[in-house]
């Protein structure tokens, strides 16, 4: 969690950024997928899904509701399981709807090495052969280590590749913070 | 949280804590089996052998299909065709199939306390699929997932467990699983079959059936046979059928709608009538299903690296 008395805390996106980029973010989702009618708009745990839940609302005031919504969680596609300790938490992938057909947005919170994005991919492969997959982003920081690019960003960052880059999402709004790695979690 | 030891030997040594870490990813393993591609590569360059001792189809195939869905590579090795055939010691085989780089062995074997040796003398991870008389702890977790996924609770839980207990794989396991998630045990049999002991765990204890399922929310059955082992224990089937089969008289004392479980290969009109058997049944089919997503759970939680 951050303490934002020990390290210097600085804020990318604003409340009032975040909603804006979010807004922007829907209408060039709608701009790109005319009709909604086999759009599929998920998230990706964690970050990804409380962020799918405002875009899918911001489709929605656009009278652009998404056809269907749901949440992968990439854990057991990840390409480091053996090397990163005890064996993380298994959430549930959970997609109703037939992929076949379907044009999804997968969304995450933060861009960074494109390995969570591509584990995202491989999983929804196994459900079933989406007509076309797309990418939302909140932030992309780059730093990729595969050739993946988002289709649809709020902003882009240059921050170093160590630092924390999170997204606080409230009741009141959501923002965008960045900070250095704490001692110890490198 | 995760897994405290590199091995799967027993309930227990687990803690509540442990037992729900492994209950909730099952839980999530489970959703894979209703998809068209249901294998993730989460364990992919893994080795799992199994090496059973004991036949067992259900728990071998069970293991089997976790091993693979997980992308494991598997190999099965079993006592008649292995070199064990020939006089050699569960150690050495165990160290030699370790040399072919296996991250996990998975054994069955009819001594207590097989599991827990070769854990001590090899560096893989060792899954105890049942060690005689001992525990058997994959079978109690698919119980424990079982219960839970149709009662939602163990605390204040009445389970009475039936069943030939001193050759039970499960009864040991089953006692200690439900009483560390909060459950009331009642070992039922005829005074022959109740294990010496029994006290430490801290269970009640019925020798006529009307006692010992009054009222039960949950009733755990295991297959009951006359072996060499318990000639002198059970008189004859008939006899014990007399006394502990389950009809649907019986069943009537029980709670509405007690879950009856039975671990696999039912011996109608022995341990169950014809008619509860029927009524048994479909649970013990939805326990063979959510014994793959345990057993996928299992292997997924022990890959993990431990601090």
């Amino acid at each position: 969690m951050t303490s934002e008395g020990e390290y210097e805390v600085s804020e990318i996106l604003s409340v009032a950024d975040t909603g804006s980029a979010v807004a922007r973010m829907a209408s060039e989702i709608v701009a790109e997928n005319a009709g909604a009618d086999e759009l599929a708009v998920v998230g990706i745990h964690t970050g990804g899904v409380p962020l799918a839940e405002r875009i899918v609302a911001a489709l929605e005031q656009l009278g652009a509701k998404p056809a269907a919504t749901g949440t992968v969680d990439i854990t057991l596609y990840r390409d480091d399981l053996s090397q990163i300790g005890p064996a993380p938490v298994v959430r549930s992938t959970d997609i109703t709807f037939d992929v076949a057909g379907m044009t999804v947005v997968l969304v995450d919170d933060v861009i960074f090495t494109g390995r969570t994005v591509r584990a995202a991919i491989d999983n929804l492969m196994d459900l079933g052969r989406p007509r076309r997959i797309e990418l939302a982003v909140l932030v992309d920081r780059g730093g990729r280590e595969l050739p993946i690019q988002p289709d649809f960003v709020g902003t882009r960052v240059d921050v170093e590749r160590d630092s924390i880059i999170e997204v606080l999402f409230g009741d009141d709004g959501d923002r965008v913070i960045t900070y250095p790695c704490p001692a110890g979690r490198r | 949280m995760a897994l405290q030891s590199k091995d799967l030997l027993g309930i227990q040594a687990l803690s509540e804590g442990e037992l729900r870490v492994i209950l909730d990813t099952a839980a999530n393993f489970q959703t894979l089996a209703a998809r068209p591609v249901k294998k993730v590569p989460a364990l992919r360059g893994k080795t799992v052998a199994n090496l059973f001792y004991e036949p067992s189809t259900r728990t071998r195939l069970s293991f089997e299909l976790a091993a693979k869905r997980l992308s494991a590579d598997f190999i099965n090795i079993t006592a008649a065709t292995s070199s064990a055939a020939t006089g050699e010691t569960l150690t050495d085989t165990a160290k030699t199939v370790e040399a072919m780089q296996v991250d996990f062995l998975v054994v069955r074997h009819s001594m207590a306390g097989a599991a827990h040796q070769l854990a001590r003398q090899v560096e893989c991870s060792v899954i105890n699929a049942g060690d005689g008389p001992h525990e058997h702890p994959t079978q109690t977790l698919v119980d424990l997932f079982t219960i839970w996924e149709n009662e939602k609770r163990f605390e204040g839980l009445k389970v009475a467990i039936l069943g030939d207990h001193p050759r039970s794989p499960a009864t040991i396991s089953n006692i200690y699983g439900l009483k560390k998630m909060g459950a009331e045990v009642t070992l039922v049999g005829p005074s022959t079959l109740i294990p010496p002991g029994v006290d430490q765990f801290r269970v009640r204890v019925a020798t006529r059936l009307e006692d010992g399922i009054a009222g039960a929310d949950v009733i755990l059955l295991s297959r009951v046979e006359i072996t060499d082992a318990n000639r002198l224990q059970i008189p004859s089937l008939r006899e014990y059928a007399r006394f502990y089969c389950l009809t649907p008289r019986r069943l009537a004392l029980a709670a509405d709608d007690a879950l009856v479980l039975h671990s696999g290969s039912m011996n109608r009109g022995v341990e169950i009538s014809p008619e509860v058997a029927d009524y048994a049944f479909p649970l013990l089919v939805q326990q063979v299903t959510n014994g793959i997503a345990v057993r996928m759970a299992v292997l997924y939680l022990l890959a993990g690296e431990r601090e």
